[in-house]
């Protein structure tokens, strides 16, 4: 859950994704869902030699299971923030350990 | 009609490209090209009249295929095609022809590769592990 909210914050920044065959591409991030599958608009390829069929291709949706990495431009990302929420998200899921085994 | 939120976690963002001509690639590498008719919440897709593409340098071919279901877990990307604003510069030819190209492509890139490991052999190196986007229809994956 920490991810897709942390996606859903950058909607509308500029990404560059790494595809685990090495593609990659560049575009707006349109949307996100919770398998981190993401919409990608105004697309541009990297290597357009290589895939020439993706000049007609200018948004897409990627699955997430084939993402590697997901290149963010540095401004948009408060670390300080995502630190907290991922305290905050392991504690939370302490918690919820501790009232199942509870039950 | 109105569709509670979100109505298909996982592809809420694939209702909108419903009877678009999309361009599916997969990870064994292969292009389809076809009317999205349906869709899942795995992105598993229906394609209507699909056309598989293969593309050799500057040519492609298009091979019909009918109606495909293809299962989620293959699908790289789904794209939307805009033939209007970014027109295909390539060449059209016929599916002997590319499947030609296509198979003399993978010849030449088979010898290559025999070459390298025989002079590596020469110089007491052991052949590198092959590249799987190498070969034709493996999954980089």
């Amino acid at each position: 859950m920490l991810f897709f909210s942390f996606f859903k914050s950058l909607v509308g920044k500029q990404v560059i994704v790494e595809f685990k065959n090495d593609f990659m591409l560049t575009g707006t991030l349109h949307s996100v869902d919770q398998y981190l599958n993401m919409k990608v608009t105004d697309i541009t390829v990297h290597n357009p030699e290589k895939y020439p069929y993706m000049i007609s291709v200018k948004n897409a949706f990627i699955r997430g299971s084939v993402i590697r990495y997901v290149h963010l431009p540095v401004d948009s990302v408060d670390t300080q923030l995502l630190q907290d929420a991922t305290r905050k998200e392991i504690l939370q899921n302490r918690q919820q350990k501790k009232t199942e085994a509870q039950v | 009609m109105e569709l509670p939120e979100p109505f298909l976690p996982g592809a809420i963002s694939l209702l909108e490209q419903l009877d678009k001509k999309m361009m599916v690639v997969l990870r064994d590498g292969k292009t389809l090209v076809g009317y999205l008719r349906t869709i899942d919440q795995f992105a598993n897709l229906v394609l209507h009249n699909t056309v598989e593409r293969i593309h050799v340098e500057n040519c492609y071919g298009d091979i019909s295929r009918g109606i495909f279901l293809v299962r989620g877990e293959n699908v790289v990307l789904c794209g939307e095609i805009d033939e209007e604003n970014r027109p295909n510069e390539l060449i059209q030819v016929s599916v002997s022809k590319i499947l030609e190209m296509q198979q003399a492509k993978f010849d030449l890139k088979r010898e290559q590769d025999q070459a390298k490991i025989e002079a590596m052999k020469g110089r007491g190196k052991l052949p590198q592990i092959r590249n799987p986007s190498d070969i034709l229809g493996e999954d980089p994956f």
